[in-house]
């Protein structure tokens, strides 16, 4: 099997009445990568997945999944991608189990193999419970899990999920970055779309950021959150404090007697933060991001290139 | 896809298909029998005991045929334009088409959907007529099971055309409203268009439908207004016909994809 998973070139869609959603993208997932696809609302994220997936039908460009040229072989591109949508795509009226075993069908594997993988599947996302419940029935989270059973029937070697773990609470999302972890451990590709960017910098080694239909980021998580040059913190205090204290180097805010907002460079470390902190007789009792790195990091790009 | 795993994409549509109409059957089986069973009270025993006979059969037996198959096209019809319809509004329908099943395969399993109803309505409606209000001997077998395997062929086809342009829910109302039904009533389901004014009858030559629920009621009773073999032409032509419009609209992914 090739080392590129995916491979897109100059891909370009204009829907009609001349909305161009993607401007000529080009990407690169290396096979066994754990991709983030991120980007603002509109920004062309879920075009691109449903062209990879041949829901949308591209303008111009290429799209090769291991190789395989959709515009030539697109069923045997078909076959090694597995799709989780943004939105449910089931038959509400249907059994869970009914619907993985169907899904099967539609790549061609026998009812008997169709129902052990069905079992397998289900069992392994908590669902194996509801075998026999109507899709209706389940709540939100039950029903990503679903559709990620469901994608992975055919047990595909690309899995794309686009935002799965939109409102689902954080204990089924938990179970799911897990379950998401050890698919991509076992050698699965997996391309990520979400809003939640802390999942993204948990999960993601790549990233991708796409805005108003072009790539303007693609690197290592590494390397993108390395580019940060400057973080802010927040900084409990014990004692009331009167008086903002004044710190060389450091942009300092005051959000309420007890609490403190501090902007750090690079340049400067926590240390001598510490000791100005032991100077002024300010004890500190916790502290934390003010954001998760990632996030501040997207909407710096995306700000600045919106600002261009 | 081989052989074997088209079989099973075919088999996964139809089984889908066929559990879903068992399982709503209040829905699916049970308003056709009423309703024919309604015909064959008011027109077959009410006023057809008023009517004299026609080339020699009771009126019953003259409309038990034309009404198995005015159950027969409707449920072939609503069947799969629903299923399909209801499929791209819930967006299950993008199950198959992210899947390497191939279009013919999907067309196929549909119009298998629609020929199951359609068939096992018909049955229905062929028992309540045999229990309860008439008997039928059957004059040319394989002409009964042409006609409405045919028939059904091409309503379930139809049905499916109709789905892909449908864009709401009204527009999978219209055909069966303001085209089938008309076309039903006035295809000699009731009548013999002999009974008609000469400018009648020749305008009534138009009527697809005419040649199909007489082309079945010659299986049954050895009578018919046209030549059965041309409606038998027919049927295989619009069967045709109806098959590539739909893989070519679904292979361009008109009303399917973006």
């Amino acid at each position: 099997m090739p080392e590129t998973a995916l491979e897109i070139k100059n891909l370009k869609k204009t829907y009609p009445g001349n909305v161009e959603a993607l401007k000529g993208i080009d990407l690169e997932i290396k096979k066994g990568d754990f991709f983030a696809l991120l980007g603002p609302n509109g920004a062309g994220k879920t075009t691109t997945i449903n062209i990879i997936i041949s829901l949308v039908n591209k303008t111009s460009g290429t799209v090769k999944v291991f190789g395989h040229d959709i515009d030539t072989h697109l069923n045997e591109a078909k076959r090694l991608i597995g799709i989780v949508p943004q939105e449910f795509n089931f038959s509400i009226f249907e059994k869970v189990f009914d619907i993985v075993v169907q899904q099967a069908g539609y790549y061609g594997i026998p009812k008997k193999i169709a129902k052990e993988r069905a079992e397998k599947y289900l069992k392994q996302l908590g669902l194996w419970e509801k075998k026999n419940t109507s899709a209706q029935r389940l709540s939100g989270g039950l029903k990503r899990r679903l559709m990620i059973a469901r994608a992975l029937v055919h047990e595909p070697q690309l899995l794309i999920l686009d935002e799965p773990t939109a409102g689902v609470d954080i204990e089924i999302r938990r179970h799911m970055w897990k379950f998401i972890s050890d698919l991509n451990t076992q050698g699965r590709t997996i391309i990520l779309t979400t809003h939640y960017l802390e999942e993204a910098e948990n999960l993601c080694r790549s990233i991708a950021i796409i805005d108003k239909g072009r790539i303007i980021e693609n690197t290592s998580m590494k390397n993108f959150l390395r580019s940060m040059d400057k973080e802010a913190f927040i900084f409990d205090v014990k004692e009331p404090i009167k008086q903002i204290p004044k710190l060389e180097h450091y942009d300092l805010k005051m959000l309420d007697e007890t609490t403190l907002e501090i902007e750090i460079s690079k340049k400067h470390s926590l240390n001598t933060l510490f000791s100005h902190f032991q100077k002024n007789n300010i004890e500190i009792v916790s502290m934390r991001r003010k954001t998760a790195r990632l996030e501040e990091l997207f909407m710096r790009l995306v700000n600045n290139k919106n600002e261009r | 896809m081989n052989a074997k795993e088209q079989y099973c994409a075919f088999r996964a549509i139809v089984d889908k298909e066929v559990t879903r109409i068992l399982r709503i059957w209040m829905q699916t089986l049970l308003p056709s029998a009423i309703t024919m069973t309604l015909y064959f009270i008011i027109f077959g025993k009410f006023i057809g005991s008023q009517v004299r006979d026609i080339n020699g059969f009771s009126y019953m037996q003259f409309i038990v045929p034309g009404i198995i198959m005015l159950s027969v096209i409707t449920n072939s019809f609503t069947n799969v334009v629903s299923a399909f319809f209801s499929a791209k509004f819930q967006k299950s329908i993008e199950e198959l088409l992210v899947s390497p099943t191939p279009n013919y395969i999907i067309i196929l399993g549909y119009a298998a959907g629609g020929v199951f109803r359609g068939l096992l309505v018909g049955i229905i409606v062929l028992l309540v007529s045999l229990l309860f209000f008439t008997q039928l001997h059957i004059y040319n077998l394989a002409i009964v099971i042409a006609f409405i395997l045919l028939t059904s062929i091409v309503f379930s086809l139809g049905g499916l055309l109709n789905a892909i342009f449908a864009k709401r829910f009204d527009d999978i109302a219209i055909v069966p409203t303001f085209v089938l039904m008309p076309l039903t009533y006035l295809g000699g389901v009731f009548y013999s268009i002999k009974l008609l004014p000469e400018f009648w009858q020749a305008v009534s030559l138009f009527n697809p439908i005419l040649y199909m629920v007489n082309g079945f009621r010659y299986g049954f009773l050895g009578i018919s207004d046209i030549n059965i073999w041309i409606g038998l032409g027919m049927l295989i032509i619009f069967a045709v016909i109806l098959f590539y419009a739909n893989l070519y609209l679904i292979k361009k992914g008109v009303g399917l994809r973006a």
